[in-house]
């Protein structure tokens, strides 16, 4: 189902991401998933993240649509030509999988290949344009489809808390001009930070939803804030954490502070998405506490 | 080696808003320029008025060069709203740099020609892409100043407004943003069309060297 149609009822849409195994046995993942995941609206699939080789995306999206979930489909530009982003879109659409979240990609040299290809041939703007032509009949290359024509909910991100933000927002007014219907954004653990970003980008009146992700501990949130692109941990949610190891292990004050940062931006955002980063049998709790439940 | 086409003739004149300071290189002799086009076309553009001045020169790619030449002119560009170049993208990014709050233009697009490189200063990079995108992007070259050549903005890996890919190496968004801001022109890249790149340029190419 599109998350398209959640938002235009007006609900809060609530996603979590799974990043699918390197290897073929995914039993565990769908097992977790029933039990932790069953409380969201979708389940976005994370595709070789951080250029890291793995399990298909379309693939383990298919699998979660035939065990009841809601997939969304991520797809970067890292690794594929227009001819085969094109091809798995119409192969997604077969399937039924509707939800497509468009990113650029990170780059092949931070991976485990780095001697890879990078190939880029298109971006996360050029993709969603790509999907918004597919709609109507048609490919890159001019040609027209054969029957009826897929139909997307057509996704993309957005860093609000980047030291480029001014760039972020000309970028993403360039996505929606290409077709995107929703964001999801990079983590937010700075609220104030966050809000006075979706003051400048609440006049596009497209559905954004908060990126959530539930520090671990204050190793974490250094090694973030000093190696992840839109990361800025406030040194008070360091401290927290610093406070009392054995609740910040058990996922105790980690799950706290996702939960306060998720009801101070409760009211500048149309949704939440969460990045579960292994942890998702965090997410009940994490809701009930973030009222969401 | 590379050659350099005139781009559609419409598309140059809707970037002359006013009057033009118009630079032609004629450096490499490695490079085909299409000289007779150019000059036909710079002197419809002159008898309408719309030219302070035309300067020839070599090796604009060179910086202290051009600053050389561009110090006898100042009153000239001063008076231009816009300086068309007719060059390789090294030299229109040599002069837009050079020039960083006026409007700088290519009027050439820049195909690859295989064979042997010419010389030019490194200080900026073309990848003789056949379809330049300097117009939209404040005079910076996208795809050789972004690590992934990416042609429709910045991707969401910039830290401190340094390329995920190399630490050492400014964003090459972030400054094609920030000259847009500069020059007051952040319109044109939140209003450009959708770009995707032609990759099947060889046949540009083969079609110019016909043409010589
Ligand atoms: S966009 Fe860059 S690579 Fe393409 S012709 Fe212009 S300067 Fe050269
Ligand atoms: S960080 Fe900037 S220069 Fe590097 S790949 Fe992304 S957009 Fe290009």
């Amino acid at each position: 189902m599109k998350v398209t149609e959640l938002f235009k009822e007006g609900k809060f849409v609530v996603s979590a991401e799974v990043g699918p195994p390197k290897g073929i046995n995914i039993d565990k993942m769908i097992e977790e998933a029933k039990e932790y995941l069953t409380g969201v609206d979708a389940i976005n699939v994370t595709d070789n993240q951080s250029s890291v080789m793995r399990l298909g995306s379309l693939a383990v999206c298919k699998v979660l649509k035939d065990n009841g979930f809601n997939p969304i489909f991520q797809m970067t530009c890292r690794d594929r030509n227009r001819i085969a982003l094109e091809s798995d879109l119409l192969s997604a659409a077969m399937f039924g999988i509707d939800n497509v979240l468009s990113l650029t990609g990170d780059y092949t040299k931070l991976g485990d290949h780095p001697g890879a290809k990078p190939v880029f041939d298109l971006d996360s703007v050029s993709l969603l344009y790509t999907m918004g032509l597919l709609e109507q009949g048609k490919d890159l290359g001019g040609q027209d489809l054969d029957g009826e024509p897929p139909t997307f909910a057509k996704g993309a991100v957005v860093s609000p808390c980047s030291d480029s933000v001014d760039a972020q927002l000309v970028k993403m007014e360039r996505k929606i001009k290409a077709g995107a219907q929703f964001f999801q954004t990079q983590a937010i653990f700075d609220s104030e930070r966050y809000i006075k970003f979706y003051e400048r980008a609440k006049e596009f009146g497209v559905p954004i939803q908060l990126g959530i992700i539930v520090p671990k501990n204050a190793g974490m949130c250094n090694f973030m804030n000093n190696n992840v692109a839109g990361i800025s941990i406030p040194a008070g949610i360091i401290e927290e954490l610093k406070a009392d190891k054995e609740r910040a292990k058990a996922g105790i004050t980690g799950t706290e502070i996702a939960a306060r940062i998720i009801r101070e931006c409760k009211d500048y955002c149309q949704g939440v998405h969460i990045m579960t980063l292994g942890w998702e049998s965090k997410i009940p709790g994490l809701l009930e506490q973030a009222g969401l439940a | 080696m590379l050659i350099t086409q005139l781009k559609e003739k419409e598309s140059i004149e809707a970037l002359v808003n006013g009057k033009a300071f118009i630079i032609n290189c004629f450096g490499c002799k490695e490079v085909h320029f299409p000289e007779k086009e150019a000059k036909e076309f710079q002197e419809e553009l002159k008898a309408a008025g719309k030219v302070t001045e035309i300067l020839t020169m070599d090796y604009i790619c060179n910086p202290k060069n051009l600053e050389l030449h561009l110090q006898n002119y100042k009153a000239e560009i001063e008076a231009a709203d816009v300086v068309l170049v007719f060059s390789c993208g090294v030299g229109v990014q040599t002069v837009a740099d050079f020039c960083a709050d006026k409007k700088v233009f290519a009027a050439c697009d820049t195909y690859e020609l295989p064979g042997y490189q010419g010389v030019t200063p490194q200080l900026f990079d073309c990848d003789q892409c056949g379809m330049c995108f300097l117009n939209g992007t404040g005079g910076i070259c996208p795809l050789t100043a972004c690590s992934k050549s990416l042609v429709n903005g910045q991707c969401g890996g910039a830290k401190n407004g340094m390329c995920e890919v190399d630490p050492e190496m400014e964003c090459g968004w972030e400054r094609i943003q920030k000259r847009l801001e500069k020059l007051g022109r952040i319109d044109i890249l939140k209003n450009a069309p959708v770009q995707i790149r032609d990759y099947s340029t060889d046949d540009a190419t083969k079609e110019a060297k016909q043409s010589e």
